[in-house]
């Protein structure tokens, strides 16, 4: 029962980064229909701005995750005005296929900066951990759940409450008659990818101290995102909250019971099995975003 | 004079070894000439039916891996006591099986992908490439894991009675990798221009429209996934027994990748287009690896890639095809519509 409780809590832990990473994308592929294969390499770029921050200039950690998340702004918006504005109209699979060269672009860079060997940031939290009842904790992972879940409010906030939320929901519902309304839509869909980029930014920025960071760490980030908001269903930003904690349940559970070595697969046999099984996602009622 | 062209490119390619001294470059076109028979059958799905499978290398991976534990032998228990126990066959066996089994792989995948299309198909595919990926690094008793699996036996040719002969150096394995390719551009192009490649564009084209009209959409689909996994796994099993090493990370989606490219700057749904890319993107390392590191090389690669398709976004084939095609003279070009207003 004790090793339940603590996959528990990790499930929570690994699970606010990951609905982060998951919002992020949902945002961007509902909005732009744009399969977006950059999500992982700002993943890793929000790492790597924790390890420059922190581990290369000596600066305050804390300071770490805004920098990263403005820097995910700037990124992002240039990736959009480079790339994909020039490609509006274009079909689905040409995107993405800009997109991967996009991808293999950054992650190169960042090896080529970087070098390949992984880095470990040190940060200011206590080395023992945060113990309650059976469950023990770090409090540097703390400090990730409780900045994933304020990030994951900021956002929501920002999409239900905001004038630029009301002009993105309204140029997802039906992109001609917002423009007729004077929604600005090539301002919105740059605000889109870069918003949606500094959120993969904040992920790496909170999960690459838990772990190591090195410049192939976005393949499967990316790939986890793609299970995340296919389990939510596209453009669900609530269903991708909830996919992000059900696949890292299911993969702490699967490396808890099953066998550590499958713990990344968990994410691949659940996008098969939903696509196989129910399509538009567990929580499709209607296609909508917000 | 057109239908010329590929005979006269096999016969150029087949004199390479004779005045080629180098044998890095000659290393450089044998692991070419594999990516390019990869892609090829990419394009198969890519080109003619308009599907983008991203995780073509598992076919590839497939190929490899079979073709080579046929060959090795190997010794797994399933369960408790239960072995399965597989002594070494002769590598010929495992060619065919490698061509057997990634058809058989790409039946199941067509049939379970093709129920959906676009950016899910897509993640479908890749997600496929990543479990069996992930499979090979982690059933160590059967691939050695991430030891990989060593001193796999190159291809031996040959008939009883007449004796037989190991591909051992590189002038045997590239005209083995020729012939197979030779192979496989006839298949493809035989099966594109019968009445299956034209139900395979039509659908690329229309998919409701070749539906409205009798095209049985699925099954032309999942056929076409059979055929390009077939050659992907050949083409896997080709480059097991060339290297006699894999490891897990010959699942790498940066292979897919490199079949991608190789595909799109060719032109896609055509003959010629895998060939030339791959002819392209087999000639880029080779030049740049004097000044440049692998990383510099793959993102070079990227901006390629990106740049084509901004640029030439049909593929330089097709760009040739327009540059040499007769331009139809005023005269034509009034018949033409005479014609057409005359229905």
């Amino acid at each position: 029962m004790s090793e339940f409780l603590q996959h528990i809590a990790n499930t929570l832990i690994l699970g606010g980064t990951y609905a982060l990473l998951g919002i992020g994308l949902t945002l961007i592929f509902g909005i732009m229909r744009v399969v977006n294969f950059t999500h992982g390499e700002l993943y890793t770029f929000g790492a790597y701005f924790v390890f420059l921050i922190s581990s290369v200039l000596g600066l305050n950690f804390l300071l770490a995750l805004p920098v990263a998340i403005i820097a995910g702004l700037v990124l992002g918006a240039l990736i959009e005005l480079l790339l994909l504005r020039p490609m509006r109209g274009a079909d689905i699979d040409t995107t993405m296929l800009v997109m991967i060269g996009a991808m293999i672009v950054m992650q190169n860079s960042e090896q080529l900066v970087w070098g390949g060997v992984a880095k470990s940031v040190s940060t200011p939290f206590p080395e023992t951990p945060l113990v309650i009842g059976p469950v023990s904790v770090s409090y540097l992972r703390v400090f990730v759940l409780v900045m994933a879940l304020l990030l994951i409010a900021a956002t929501y906030v920002l999409i239900n409450r905001t004038k630029l939320g009301k002009a993105m929901r309204a140029t997802f519902q039906d992109r001609d008659t917002a423009a007729l309304m004077g929604v600005n839509v090539r301002a919105i869909y740059t605000a889109t990818f870069a918003i949606g980029s500094s959120l993969a930014a904040a992920a790496g920025a909170l999960l690459g101290p838990a772990y190591v960071i090195s410049p192939h760490m976005g393949d499967i980030a990316s790939l986890k995102a793609f299970a995340i908001v296919i389990l939510g269903g596209l453009g669900n930003i609530t269903g991708a909250a909830i996919g992000g904690f059900i696949l890292a349940l299911a993969e702490e559970l699967g490396a808890g019971y099953v066998s550590s070595g499958y713990r990344d697969a968990m994410g691949f046999l659940i996008i098969i099995a939903v696509l196989l099984i129910k399509p538009t996602g567990l929580f499709a009622r209607a296609e909508r975003i917000g | 004079m057109r239908r010329f062209v590929p005979v006269i490119v096999v016969a150029l390619l087949a004199t390479v070894p004779l005045w080629l001294g180098d044998p890095y470059i000659l290393n450089a076109f044998i692991t070419t000439g594999i990516f390019t028979i990869a892609a090829m059958s990419l394009n198969l799905l890519l080109g003619y039916t308009g599907q983008l499978s991203l995780g073509h290398v598992a076919f590839f991976g497939i190929g490899a891996y079979v073709s080579a534990l046929t060959a090795l032998g190997f010794d797994v228990e399933l369960f408790d006591g239960f072995h399965v126990v597989h002594e070494p066959w002769p590598v010929i066996y495992g060619f065919i099986l490698a061509i057997v089994i990634a058809g058989l792989c790409g039946y199941l995948v067509g049939k379970l992908s093709f129920r959906v299309r676009g950016a899910y198909f897509v993640i479908v595919t890749i997600s496929f490439a990543e479990v069996v990926r992930l499979v090979a690094l982690n059933w160590v008793e059967l691939t050695q894991g991430p030891l990989a699996l060593t001193n796999i036996p190159p291809v031996t040719l040959g008939l009883p009675g007449i004796g037989y002969a190991n591909l051992y150096g590189k002038t045997g394995n590239y005209y083995l990798v020729l012939g197979v390719g030779v192979i496989a551009y006839v298949v493809i192009k035989h099966l594109v221009q019968s009445r299956i490649g034209r139900a395979m564009i039509a659908l690329k084209e229309n998919e409701s429209l070749a539906l409205s009209v009798g095209i049985n959409v699925t099954r032309y689909l999942v056929l076409a996934a059979i055929v390009s996994a077939a050659i992907a796994g050949a083409a896997g099993s080709l480059y097991a027994h060339y290297l006699r090493i894999i490891d897990p990370d010959i699942f790498l989606f940066l292979y897919t990748v490199t079949m991608v490219i190789m595909v799109i700057t060719g032109g896609k749904g055509t003959l010629a287009g895998p060939v030339v890319g791959g002819a392209l993107f087999g000639a880029i390392p080779v030049i740049v690896r004097s000044f440049a590191a692998p990383e510099v090389q793959w993102i070079l690669y990227g901006a390629f890639m990106i740049a084509i398709i901004f640029v030439l976004p049909q593929g330089i084939v097709p760009a040739i095809e327009r540059w040499f095609a007769p331009r139809p003279s005023k005269k034509q070009l009034v018949a033409s519509q005479s014609s057409v207003s005359a229905e």
